[in-house]
């Protein structure tokens, strides 16, 4: 993995770039700046957590102790093409319609 | 076609293969998985990602997933866990999917090859990691049509994959092939997938490069390529052949080595037999991996894998062995055999049972039944002649009732008028020839045949061997064995 | 007295004895939102003919002797933040305008089957971020006891609702506070059961890990007369616990002598209000009182509470609100280029300048923030620092409240650092606005149950809230201890006059 950045970062409009393309949202001149702003005030604040030493502990990702929960292998009622296409922006009744996808199918 | 013998080099590959499991379900929801169903039939709120939806995992999925893993010798997680694969795209409606990052559920693995006529070496390939995710729906473009969208397809999202990452073990193109032939294999006898390329229930991308012995001892290693989209076992072999001769080119032209640029992508072109150059997208390959809070992790025992194990059978590279050692068979017929199918397998083994020996069982389910199956079409189990039919020929065939060419015969008017043996063996006018009809027909030839007789007193046994034909012609269902012989003594009785 | 008067507890009674009609309870009601939301702006969605329709099939199913339970023929108002197919589900966002579920949340669905009036959707901070509902797309909620002033988020609506007697009982969601905050800032109850206790499906997500539902009234008896209808095993959620409902109102007038209550010193420091501390002083002294001892613990990791939550419920969120691309249902970019504004221009393709542009102008800047934030915190070369040691504190914090509760049986103490705020007044400081769930968060990264309800008023009129936190599964104890607060103060029973019917 890279290496780990340390406290008090500053994040620049580069970073808010990057980030918001990441994200898929098309940020606004004037958003692009107070983000960074805001960003770096905010990234500033949780960077405090470093103050914590957690080396000997593990991260807690469920908070309750569960595991292994299943559902059979039974089928189960699937819905109507025109329900799943009924809140779809743009279709033909049949597919979803999106601006056209590049490269064959999914995943880099 | 493989560059090794007439180029100083060696051939990296590593294979990444997908597998559909063969659940009645997808994997965190109650659509079933058809395939070739009307688009956007078989989807529900948790595989259309839609607002408030939550994945609650297949058992059986999980089952088989575990099965095949143990099937390649993996090592077992005692507890694993999912994790969110984010990136966006069209056929990924939550915009992540669902998969195992740092903890699959197996790791460490392996799957041997190998080639009964030797084309290659005995491979052990190594399997990094088993792990379980969920599939991804399907976009369709239709340049033709010239519209500027792609249809979207959801009915695929959320079906159980097992992703299978091998170690780069691969020497060859036709290694490669012959690999995924075995996995195919081991898969469909397992009940854990039907592995058909061609309805997509098996992906397979490859990692290919070159290993380039240098003079001063050092080995050059050109950049690793991935190449993605080839739809069929002789396409994997077909571009990794292309891909090594071309990366053997640009090595010579330019020299550049791994380290130097980032792992390229190319897609397979099977018309043109060239792959080609996809566009570098750099950040989509951050997908901000992160714990799956919606699911809880699994902890698998000792118990579960013993009992998964019991309950699995032989897979095919124990069962050929089995076969060898239970029936005196060849190591190619043993393969050939288990290359079939497990219901091959038990339609040989219950007539070598009936037969009381191999060989023989092996030669007619490899001359005659394979040969009438792959024919007409369908499977094994669908086939008219049961074992015992077959046993029965044979059988006959040992008393001497008649030879094994005519015996050929009868299984084949067996099959297409559907009678019983016996029926069909009395249709035919088969019986044993009498003795002294034998006598006489050998007699009557001897007469007819001075220059065979000449022969055969000169030294030369085997013009004798002239005289079956005519008996055939006389008289079908004698025995060629014993007309040779018969004939043999006669003449040499005669002064 | 009008119905809306009434408690739910005591409009059920009122129901059962045929002392009135569920028609009748549900005329008051909707008369009493349509009179009041053009001033508070509780509601989203108001079901005037489904609620209708719904409370006279109650009458007639009472009329024709059909056995009914607790809930049935009581107004109920649902976060917008639910799924019901019958009204539109927006999360106060435009990205969500318009859209309708096919499918019904499990508590929705529980709801329905318990003979429940869903009377409309309410208002709330978009995405469930916020502290305050002044991040809805479809305009601010004003605290109906001060109509300048913030009802507190992201529950917001809910709270005002009850407030003022919009309804007699609402479902909210709490992911760092949003239940208990707004209750406390609007002088109602509000519970956040224990993580996995009431069903998240159809729960539109914003931290998967930290999200729950839960009930929202005037008083822990009523709350507990909708916990028990929403609480229970749903195997369509992972996460839900397979763990039997207790009849949280069969136990909840059993004295509290003996009850140890946890004191934490340190949230007594200088940014705690003085009258608010006041007041929370004075219900520990009221739970003396009654038999019960008071115990100073430690939570030696709550100060971190909040950068934990601001970085754990962000990643999560940033993940959860990437299928809003525009693809495959809710706002979707018109193909119109904007003119130019500085801002991002090229995109990698019209595929990849659609989710772009749908998702800038669908979400709005809080939701902006937050999804940032936590892109950033899961990207590469962050991961660790940020996200996983986010997770690493989180298990700090919830060990805080294990060991505790080895010591007493709840911890109480404030639930907001200050009374309802005003509006516009914490707008432009993000920090100061992720601060106001500085006593709440930690019930939420623990996985634990948390209740607030009014310990007092200021002099200026306003509610202050009193949170108890108890260890998973406490639901029973914490409804009880407020329940028997409630039962010697009169706090839960005032009512704002700042909106009349």
């Amino acid at each position: 993995m890279a290496a780990e950045k340390d406290a008090q970062p500053v994040m620049t409009a580069d970073d808010v770039m990057k980030v918001a393309l990441l994200g898929r949202l098309a940020l606004s001149g004037a958003e692009l700046s107070s983000l960074t702003a805001e960003l770096t005030k905010i990234v500033g604040f949780v960077s405090q957590l470093s103050e914590v030493d957690t080396d000997a502990v593990e991260p807690l990702a469920h908070p309750l102790d569960a595991q292994n929960v299943f559902r059979e292998d039974e089928p189960a009622a699937s819905l109507s093409t025109e329900q799943a296409l009924a809140m779809a922006p743009r279709h033909d009744g049949e597919c979803f319609l999106v601006p056209a996808v590049l490269g064959e199918s999914s995943s880099a | 076609m493989t560059a090794a013998s007439s180029h100083p080099f060696e051939t990296i590959i590593g294979l990444e293969v997908h597998v559909q499991l063969q659940t009645k379900t997808k994997l965190f929801c109650g659509c079933v998985t058809t395939f070739g169903s009307p688009p956007n039939t078989q989807v529900c709120p948790t595989c259309l990602g839609l607002p408030g939806s939550l994945p609650v995992m297949n058992r059986r999925a999980f089952d088989l997933a575990l099965r095949s893993a143990l099937a390649l010798n993996c090592q077992i997680a005692p507890f694993t866990k999912w994790d969110r694969k984010n990136y966006f795209y069209p056929d990924l409606p939550k915009g992540y999917q669902i998969s195992q990052f740092d903890l699959p559920f197996s790791f460490d693995g392996y799957l041997e090859v190998s080639d009964p006529k030797g084309a290659f070496e005995p491979r052990r390939v190594g399997i990094i990691r088993v792990h379980l995710e969920e599939d991804a729906g399907k976009s369709m473009h239709d340049e033709a049509a010239g519209t500027a969208d792609s249809r979207i397809d959801l009915n695929r999202t959320g079906t159980p994959l097992c992703e299978i990452v091998t170690q780069p073990d691969l020497r060859s193109p036709q290694e490669a092939r012959a690999w995924l032939n075995e996995l195919k294999l081991l898969l469909v006898y397992l009940g854990v997938s039907d592995c058909n390329m061609q309805e997509g229930s098996l992906r397979v991308d490859a990692n290919v490069n070159l290993h380039i012995p240098q003079a001063d001892g050092r080995v050059a290693k050109t950049p690793i390529v991935e190449i993605k989209n080839m739809n069929s076992f002789r396409s994997v072999e077909r571009a990794l052949a292309y891909e090594a001769e071309r990366q053997w080119g640009e090595w010579q032209a330019t020299g550049a080595e791994l380290g130097s640029m980032p792992k390229q992508t190319r897609g397979w072109d099977d018309a043109a037999g060239i792959t080609r150059g996809q566009r570098h997208k750099e950040e989509s390959s951050d997908y901000r991996y992160f714990p799956e809070p919606d699911l809880v992790p699994v902890t698998v025992t000792e118990e579960q894998i013993a009992a998964v194990r019991a309950g699995m059978g032989e897979p095919p590279a124990v069962l050929r062995q089995t076969l060898e050692s239970r029936w005196g068979i060849s190591a190619y017929d043993a393969d050939v055999l288990v290359n079939q199918g497990r219901e091959l397998v038990d339609y040989f083994e219950e007539l070598g049972g009936l037969v009381g020996e191999g060989k023989m069982a092996s030669n007619w389910m490899q001359q005659d039944v394979l040969r009438s199956l792959n024919e007409r079409g369908g499977t094994i189990a669908d086939f008219p002649v049961r074992p015992a039919a077959v046993a029965d020929i044979i059988g006959r065939i040992k008393q001497g009732d008649f030879d094994t060419s005519r015996g050929r015969e009868i299984f084949a008017a067996v099959l297409e008028s559907g009678k019983p043996v016996a029926e069909v063996v009395a249709g035919m006018g088969i019986a044993a020839v009498d003795e002294g009809d034998l006598r006489a027909l050998c007699e009557e030839l001897i007469a007819a045949n001075p220059k065979i007789v000449a022969d055969v007193k000169s030294g030369k046994e085997q013009a004798a061997g002239g005289l079956i034909g005519q008996a055939k012609k006389k008289n079908p269902n004698v025995n060629p064995g014993k007309v040779r012989a018969l004939a043999l003594e006669l003449i040499k009785a005669m002064p | 007295m009008p119905l809306t008067d009434y408690s739910a507890t005591q409009l059920a009674a009122a129901l059962a004895a045929g002392e009135t009609t569920a028609v009748a309870c549900t005329e008051a009601f909707l008369g009493r939102i349509e009179a009041a939301n053009p001033t508070i702006n509780a509601f989203l969605a108001i079901d005037r003919d489904g609620a209708m329709a719904q409370a006279a099939e109650v009458d007639a199913d009472r009329a024709a002797g059909k056995p009914l339970g607790p809930l049935a023929g009581l107004p109920v108002a649902v976060k917008d933040v639910l799924c019901t197919t019958d009204q539109p589900t927006t999360c106060a966002s435009k990205m969500l305008a318009g859209y309708r579920p096919p499918y019904d949340a499990d508590v929705v669905r529980r709801l329905r089957e318990a003979g429940c009036v869903i009377v409309g959707k309410t208002n709330m901070d978009e995405f469930a971020m916020g502290g305050s509902n002044e991040n809805s797309a479809f305009g601010l909620v004003r605290n109906p006891w001060d109509l300048d002033r913030a009802p507190g988020g992201s529950s917001g609506g809910s709270a005002a609702a009850i407030a003022a007697d919009m309804a007699p009982l609402a479902i909210g969601s709490d992911t760092g506070g949003s239940i208990r905050q707004p209750a406390g800032l609007c002088g109602i109850t509000g519970l956040k059961p224990t993580y996995g206790r009431v069903s998240r499906r159809g729960l539109v997500a914003f931290s998967s890990s930290l999200d729950q539902i839960g009930p929202m009234a005037r008083s822990a008896e009523d709350c507990a007369l909708l916990l028990e209808a929403i609480a229970g095993h749903d195997p369509g959620d992972s996460t839900s616990l397979n763990v039997a409902v207790p009849a949280y109102r069969a136990e909840l007038d059993k004295p509290l002598a003996g009850l140890k209550i946890g004191r934490v010193a340190a949230h007594y420091g200088p940014g705690l209000d003085a009258e608010v501390a006041e007041h929370v002083e004075a219900a520990f002294a009221a739970y003396e009182a009654a038999g019960a001892t008071v115990h100073e613990v430690e939570l030696p990791h709550a100060a971190y509470g909040v950068p934990t939550y601001y970085l754990i419920a962000p990643s999560e969120a940033s993940s959860n609100l990437a299928r809003y691309d525009g693809a495959h249902y809710g706002h979707r970019w018109d193909g119109k280029t904007p003119t130019d504004d500085g801002g991002i221009d090229s995109f990698d393709s019209p595929l990849v300048e659609m989710y772009c542009r749908s998702r800038a102008e669908g979400f709005g800047p809080e939701v902006k923030r937050r999804i940032m934030l936590g892109t950033y915190a899961l990207s590469a070369g962050y991961y660790d620092a940020y996200y996983a040691k986010a997770l690493r504190v989180r298990r700090l914090i919830r060990q805080d409240f294990l060991d505790a509760f080895e010591q007493v049986d709840l911890i109480g103490g404030p639930v907001s650092a200050t009374p309802a705020f005003k509006l516009g007044e914490k707008t432009d400081d993000p920090v100061a606005m992720y601060l106001v769930d500085l006593y709440t968060v930690g019930t939420n990264l623990a996985g634990i149950g948390g209740i607030s309800f009014p310990c007092g008023f200021t002099a200026g009129g306003l509610p202050v809230g009193f949170q108890l936190q108890g260890p998973a599964l406490s639901e029973p104890l914490l409804l009880r201890a407020a329940h028997q607060y409630q039962q010697t103060t009169d706090w839960h029973t005032r009512r704002p006059t700042t909106v009349s019917a």
